[in-house]
């Protein structure tokens, strides 16, 4: 049986499924419920200083998109931090603590941009005994009016900052939490790790307006006739999410510095595929949101049955396997060739695979062959681009099939060549390194 | 339980009015919001459409149900309604079965397919419901337009002349306007009056009078509409249904399923409507099954159908034999009537005899079998009664019993079209008769106005 405990940073847990600071981890009910039902740790929803608690509207706090089934897809919210007072999270964050040891608890916080608010509430939270802190730099909404969250997430230097007055007065590790709300995530990551981070967490939640009211014209969610942006969540922003991982872990400057990857997780999938971008664990928050906690159990399990099943030992076996296959585009191989192949037993004729071809891309798969409605590819004219895959509604119908070395690409009438060679040494390429002989 | 199944001889208050209630109800339930949305996003708004193609009027279906699926259902009707003003019925009534679901990709996938026929009919109801009427009148043309049937087919086709601006006159033989959706389909197909609600919808256009009472050869003749309006449209149905030719066909208690289905659809207390408590129906196709469900539906304990060739050869698409069977319906094959056995007059058995196929030709085995019945109903087809058209003017070309039309729906008459269950060559649903009539009134369009230009 696969051994999936996780250790992050020296934060043990029985699993790598964390619940991620947010509505979920507010208070001592919810969290006690979901370690209950098997979470492996939870990051407390983010503390604010001490004083009075921050408000958070009265309307609605939340935005959706739908697909199919009104399944939910992406969720936005405009909650603030808790709206708790700061003694009353801290106590009941020691008393979860204390029945359940071997849980990970870790506490977010947002405090003001200055030395003596941290300096001030650090000693409070460790008190707690919680395992880790991890420093709320990504909240897109509300308090990054005031200063704080991705107002200060957006600026790497004070980043740096904070991380450096965190890690001189705690002894707890501490998890710096990134927004994507940037152009470039590696500026920010290098500060935290500049800073002396022990990890950084991403994606926090992305700036959005999920929907407009036609008939008041109100963005949405609307307060009283108005909108604000919120923070987007959920699997919609998964594929973004990776992709920020991932260029966190390969990047040069931040290579092996642990992460705790965040953003639309679902199933045990889901969580495999951050960690095999680099993740050390994975933080979920829209799945339950969705769902109920009772998902982490599908998560345990899958992730079991799937390292079973591939003979890995334990999560360090699976972390970061991904990691060196991202690279950039200049070296890809040009000289693979790949062509779509429609397997026609599978095949149940719907015709998306030739319209998108035909209006959209390369007008290489027929409609109609002696005078049948049937849909094949024109491998003298197929690129290989994969549209036709992903938009046919049959899973495996349609293959990308590579051409073998040496094999005869109609569409160049060339053969394919054995040899690998990408941007950096092609020809076009004003740019060009010449090729070693 | 109601012990009115074992009322001998045939009876009516056969069960109790929460069954009668209970038992004509919408056989298919409309689709609520949600369901229609759910079940319009499984469309895959395929490249030139199977669904499409199958569709006799040529709807498009992939564009209106991702009509439904955006939230504009008013829309969704309106595409619908572009090729079949009675969009409305054939939601309910098309067998989509044989048609449009049959080739849905997701039938042949999954064996699923998107329920076109429902989507179809959420869309025209919302737009039913708030008599949102899609299209205008153009300017009147001064044209007269004679239509004879104001059915599916003379329906489709005066609205049609309406909109180009012709004044059209619809000459019907009943009481009441529809044809065969009004007096000739089963009642749980139709609830709730929806034939008149449909036939109003579509006249509201206005230039469309109809006249009710009116039957050819009885109250007027071809000859008077030929000289009176600028052209003619025959959409007449079929007036005759055929017979048994089983000794003793004459009893009482035997009776014509079409006529049966009529009563029915037109009794306001169900309770009233006499069956018998073992009915025999002779026949193979929709009449057939809809006489026999609905003798079931009022009470009768023991329904046969018995159709003189095999289960593959029968005309009732599967999921009406399905319907028939769930219902307790038996039906059985390979036997055709021999003799109806009277007591003091009255049905009370019927003779059957077995049938093989000798080569290539159907005949008995000599083989009897006696099924007792106090009701037997004939199914075993309609046809046309050309009589009626004779005497006033030229006769009018036939072919197979029927009348002969071109591609347009042209007769051998100048100033004649024809559409519908009368002309020769059609498959006897209501969809086909509807596309006809269209068609027709395209063609008389042309006519009129020297193609298309008034």
């Amino acid at each position: 049986m696969a051994d999936i405990r996780n250790n992050f940073v020296g934060i043990k847990s029985p699993n790598p499924f964390w619940l991620a600071s947010a509505p979920p981890t507010d208070k001592a009910y919810n969290v006690e419920r979901a370690f209950k039902a098997g979470w492996g740790g939870v990051v407390w929803k983010t503390l604010g200083e001490e004083g009075p608690p921050v408000v958070n509207v009265n309307g609605p706090r939340y935005g959706a998109i739908w697909g199919a089934d009104r399944r939910l897809l992406g969720l936005n919210n405009i909650e603030l931090i808790t709206d708790r007072d700061l003694q009353t999270n801290l106590r009941e964050m020691k008393q979860v603590k204390m029945n359940w040891p071997d849980r990970a608890l870790v506490a977010s916080i947002m405090v003001p941009c200055d030395e003596e608010s941290w300096k001030a509430i650090l000693p409070l939270v460790e008190e707690t005994g919680a395992d880790g802190i991890e420093l709320n730099f990504g909240c897109p909404h509300g308090m990054s009016e005031r200063g704080m969250g991705s107002a200060v997430g957006q600026v790497p230097e004070y980043i740096e900052m904070v991380v450096r007055w965190c890690k001189q007065y705690t002894r707890m590790p501490v998890i710096t939490k990134l927004t994507p709300n940037i152009t470039d995530i590696r500026k920010p990551a290098r500060a935290a790790h500049a800073g002396g981070t022990d990890a950084v967490s991403l994606i926090n939640t992305i700036n959005s307006i999920t929907g407009v009211d036609l008939d008041s014209f109100a963005p949405q969610p609307t307060i009283d006739g108005k909108g604000s942006h919120g923070g987007y969540c959920g699997p919609a922003v998964k594929p973004i999410a990776m992709n920020m991982v991932a260029e966190i872990a390969r990047d040069p400057e931040t290579r092996g510095l642990p992460i705790s990857g965040i953003g639309g997780i679902t199933t045990w999938r889901d969580a495999a595929e951050f960690m095999a971008l680099g993740a050390g664990n994975v933080q979920v928050c829209t799945a339950a949101m969705t769902y109920g906690f009772k998902i982490v159990q599908e998560m345990i399990a899958g992730l079991e049955n799937w390292m079973d099943e591939k003979g890995h030992a334990s999560l360090s076996d699976i972390v970061g396997r991904a990691t060196p296959n991202v690279t950039d585009w200049q070296y890809l191989n040009l000289n693979y060739v790949a062509k779509a192949h429609i397997d026609q037993d599978a095949c149940i004729k719907c015709g998306r695979c030739h319209i998108a071809c035909e209006d959209t891309s390369h007008q290489a798969i027929t409609s109609m062959v002696d005078g049948l409605r049937h849909f094949e590819v024109i491998e003298a004219e197929c690129v290989g681009c994969n549209l036709c895959v992903n938009v046919c509604p049959v899973e495996g119908c349609i293959t990308m099939e590579p051409l073998a070395a040496g094999a005869m690409d109609q569409r160049t009438g060339k053969p394919v060549s054995p040899i690998y060679a990408n941007w950096t040494t092609h020809p076009n390429n004003p740019m060009a390194k010449v090729a070693a002989e | 339980m109601a012990t009115g199944h074992f009322i001998e001889g045939v009876a009516g208050g056969r069960l109790s009015a929460e069954q009668y209630a209970d038992n004509f109800s919408d056989l298919h339930p409309p689709l609520d919001h949600h369901e229609a949305l759910v079940e319009a996003d499984r469309c895959y708004f395929c490249y030139d459409a199977p669904c499409m193609n199958a569709c006799p009027t040529s709807i498009d279906i992939p564009l209106f149900i991702r009509q439904i699926a955006t939230g504009n259902p008013l829309g969704s009707a309106k595409t619908i309604f572009d090729q079949n003003i009675l969009g409305g019925m054939c939601a309910r009534v098309c067998p989509t079965e044989t048609l449009c679901e049959e080739v849905c990709v997701r039938e042949v996938a999954e064996g699923k397919p998107v329920q076109i026929g429902r989507l179809q009919r959420y869309a025209t109801d919302v737009a039913m419901g708030e008599n949102k009427q899609f299209y205008k009148r153009a300017e009147p043309s001064g044209k007269t337009v004679a239509v004879v049937g104001a059915g599916p087919a003379g329906l489709a086709t005066a609205h049609r002349l309406a909109r180009h601006g012709h004044d059209v006159t619809i000459l019907e033989a009943r009481p009441k306007a529809g044809g065969l959706n009004e007096y000739g389909i089963a009642a749980y197909k139709s609830v709730d009056d929806f034939a008149q609600a449909e036939v109003d919808y579509v006249t509201a256009i206005g230039g469309i009078d109809i006249q009710n009472g009116k039957a050819l050869g009885r109250d007027f003749q071809l000859s008077d509409l030929m000289r009176n309006y600028d052209a003619v449209f025959l959409g007449l149905g079929l007036g005759g249904v055929n017979a048994l030719h089983a000794d003793g066909e004459d009893v009482d208690g035997v009776a014509n399923a079409v006529e049966f289905i009529a009563e029915l659809r037109q009794a306001s207390d169900l309770s009233s409507l006499p069956v018998g408590r073992r009915v025999v129906v002779i026949g193979g196709g929709m009449t057939a099954i809809d006489a026999a469900v609905q003798s079931k539906l009022l009470g009768a304990e023991e329904v046969t159908v018995c159709y003189r060739r095999g289960q593959e050869h029968m005309n009732a698409s599967g999921f009406e034999q399905d319907l028939a069977a769930a219902n307790g319906v038996a039906i059985r094959h390979w036997l055709q009537p021999k003799r109806v056995i009277a007591e003091n007059g009255k049905v009370s058995a019927i003779e059957l005899e077995y049938t093989a196929m000798n080569g290539d030709k159907l005949a008995g085995t000599g083989e009897t079998l006696r099924l007792n019945a106090d009701q037997v109903f004939k199914a075993i087809g309609q046809s046309f009664v050309p009589a009626v058209l004779n005497g006033s003017v030229a006769s009018i070309e036939l072919e197979g019993g029927r009348i002969k039309v071109d591609a347009e729906g042209r007769t051998s008459l100048a100033k004649v079209w024809a559409g519908g269950d009368c002309i020769f060559g059609g498959d006897d649903l209501t969809v086909s008769a509807v596309a006809q009539g269209r068609d027709a009134a395209e063609s008389i369009h042309r006519a009129l106005t020297s193609n298309g230009r008034a």
